[in-house]
């Protein structure tokens, strides 16, 4: 550390910030040539790839479903038929079940996130007796895959240990559930763990109790991790398919991810791509504003969730 | 400095000799001990614990034994259940049907692995080495992940029209290249998914490798210049060894991922043409709620179980045979 502070600071900067190519070798002409050239083609392909199918969907919901099956790759429409959108959202209803999605997404982000905060501040603050044995509980069920869990939360969902009355067809049945998710907690907790001790001691000190140090002290220290939690919370949940499916069988009440297949087969073309790309604008929103969180919190939980 | 008091304490009370109590972490460790609620814990604690105890309990633990428990049991939410052993387990082995999607499961996995694993592990590495835009390659290959998957798939569907003046067949046909099946065929349904599910999948894997290869030390690439390694000499023996950790990792990842794959062959092909693209989840899905007769819960789970078994012990083989080259 010493040496590189020695060094000139021009110097020590560019010794870091090196990749795999080393800045003398970006001075030659023939490095400089080949590599810029396999950059243009990167950039062009992931802007083919990652960006085109988008704005493709952006494209043909406001072009009239004969052009878009004539010459689908059209680079400009032969006519905009803006009214596609309105149609979508209006007249097929798209605003009921994006509305939909916006209430299941935010009841699960709710139980998500008080689950998570309440069980990291008492397994991580707290520190009861028992407090490892139901943190291993919880890290247990990491290696469960979803899957055999399918059939028997069906069952618990259809009828409720202590309430004896389905939560079929209700909010409940995805809100519940949602909050189950070992991923969150164990995060909060990580977070929680490295919160310096001091603080909660001079808290005590002060006559703070558990409820005060929880509301006042801990949440606001841990706007950054409630944050990222959140963030994939609603990704997650604006994502999910299978498990919406079977639990809301009733129109009503389903969120866009069940309802747009069968959509599918009862509107025009030009009208569903308008309603495939308005249940694509929240997500997509969502990630460009909150880019930086998104691409530090794949980074940190890729490796654990997958 | 009341501290080193009470650590004594503590330390006499548990009977561990006091001369112990002197390296750092030691004495780190016992400090948050001796700092934590635990005298106010009872009650405080328990409340604070209510949320994740019931939600856990009721959404995850219990369902957990139940999976277990149904799956040698006779199901049919009317009649009390009844015990019958492993005959779900046989009844599932000697369904034909199993074995195609065992069959399809790992073709895809198989296929997944060829095409989607190292297209990542490219990007990344060429992405990192961009001196300019790099935020803005990383949101690129992000993107696909952030459309839901309902809507990529619907949208890849109608890309895959099997007609002439389909998307990806009017590309094709710049080529000069006849029109293909796509999701019709038996043989190019899989590999239709498999692409597809790429698309969806690798943005998040570029960003995982892409924090990763951030933390290769350049002194490394610098002493690798010094010795006149070329480009390829110093992905090859420096790059790759650094990422081994990690692409061990996603690599079981991927496979436990693409083991449980339902939303692509459920939406795009339903598991045909003629089964082709049947796999283990749809089998469970089918068995448990496309039965005209009633659910038939007790082979659901069995097979759920058999998966999640399998799926343990290949990730118990994977890391054993593994543990040596990860570091």
């Amino acid at each position: 550390m010493g040496l590189r502070r020695a060094r000139a600071p021009s110097d020590a900067q560019a010794s870091s910030d090196r990749g795999i190519v080393s800045h003398a070798d970006w001075k030659r002409p023939s490095v400089r040539l080949g590599l810029g050239a396999a950059h243009a083609a990167l950039l062009t392909l992931l802007v083919i790839v990652g960006l085109g199918p988008i704005l493709w969907l952006a494209k043909s919901a406001v072009t009239p479903t004969r052009d878009t099956l004539r010459t689908p790759l059209a680079l400009w429409p032969g006519g905009i038929d803006l009214d596609n959108l309105a149609t979508a959202w209006n007249k097929v209803h798209i605003d009921h079940y994006f509305f939909n999605t916006v209430a299941i997404a935010a009841g699960s982000w709710a139980t998500q996130i008080v689950v998570a905060t309440t069980a990291g501040f008492a397994l991580s603050v707290l520190r009861p007796r028992y407090g490892p044995l139901l943190t291993s509980l919880v890290l247990g069920t990491l290696f469960v895959p979803a899957v055999v869990l399918l059939v028997p939360l069906y069952l618990t969902v259809l009828d409720p240990p202590l309430l004896h009355t389905s939560l079929i067809n209700t909010f409940w049945a995805v809100w519940l559930p949602a909050g189950a998710s070992a991923f969150n907690v164990l995060l909060i907790k990580r977070f929680f763990d490295n919160l310096p001790r001091e603080i909660f001691e001079a808290a005590q000190t002060d006559g703070a109790g558990p409820f005060r140090l929880f509301w006042s002290i801990v949440l606001p220290l841990s706007r950054p991790i409630i944050g990222v939690v959140s963030v994939f919370a609603v990704i997650a949940t604006w994502k999910d398919f299978l498990w919406p499916l079977l639990v809301l069988p009733n129109p009503e009440v389903q969120p866009l991810s069940v309802r747009l297949p069968t959509l599918q087969k009862a509107i025009e073309l030009d009208v569903f791509l308008a309603a495939l790309m308005i249940s694509t604008l929240i997500p997509i929103g969502l990630f460009l504003l909150f880019q930086r969180m998104f691409l530090r919190g794949v980074g940190l939980g890729g490796a654990v969730k997958g | 400095m009341q501290l080193p008091d009470v650590r004594k304490r503590r330390s006499l009370l548990r009977g561990a000799p006091a001369a112990s109590v002197g390296s750092i972490a030691e004495s780190a460790e016992t400090r948050g001990r001796t700092r934590s609620w635990r005298p106010g814990a009872g009650v405080a604690g328990l409340l604070f614990l209510l949320p994740m105890l019931v939600i856990f309990g009721v959404f995850s633990w219990l369902p957990i034994l139940r999976a277990l428990e149904m799956s040698v049991e006779k199901t049919n939410l009317v009649a009390p259940p009844v015990f019958v052993g492993l005959d779900n387990f046989a009844r599932v082995l000697a369904d034909p049907v199993f074995w195609v999607a065992v069959k399809n499961t790992a073709w895809f996995a198989l296929l997944a692995l060829i095409f989607g694993y190292p297209v990542p592990l490219v990007l990344a590495v060429l992405m990192s080495e961009a001196r300019r835009f790099r935020g803005l390659y990383s949101v690129l290959a992000y993107l696909p992940v952030v459309v839901p998957p309902v809507v990529a798939v619907l949208l890849w569907k109608f890309f895959y029209d099997g007609s002439s003046t389909g998307v990806f067949n009017t590309i094709l046909g710049w080529f000069g290249m006849k029109p293909a099946a796509w999701l019709q065929s038996a043989g190019t349904a899989m590999p239709s998914l498999v692409l597809e599910a790429t698309w969806a999948a690798a943005g998040g894997t570029v960003i995982i490798y892409l924090a990763a290869l951030q933390s290769v030390p350049a002194e490394l690439y610098d002493a690798a210049d010094v010795d006149g390694a070329g480009l390829w000499r110093k992905v090859r023996y420096v790059t790759l060894p650094h990422l081994r950790g990690i692409l061990l990792i996603t690599l079981i990842l991927q496979i436990i991922g693409t083991s449980q794959l339902f939303l692509e062959p459920f939406l795009f092909t339903g598991g045909g043409p003629a089964n082709a693209t049947t796999t283990v989840l749809l089998l469970i899905y089918r068995y448990a709620f496309q039965n005209s007769i009633g659910g038939d819960y007790g082979s659901a789970t069995a097979l759920s179980v058999m998966l999640a078994v399998f799926l343990a012990a290949f990730s118990w083989g994977y890391f054993r045979l593994t543990r040596g080259w990860a570091t």
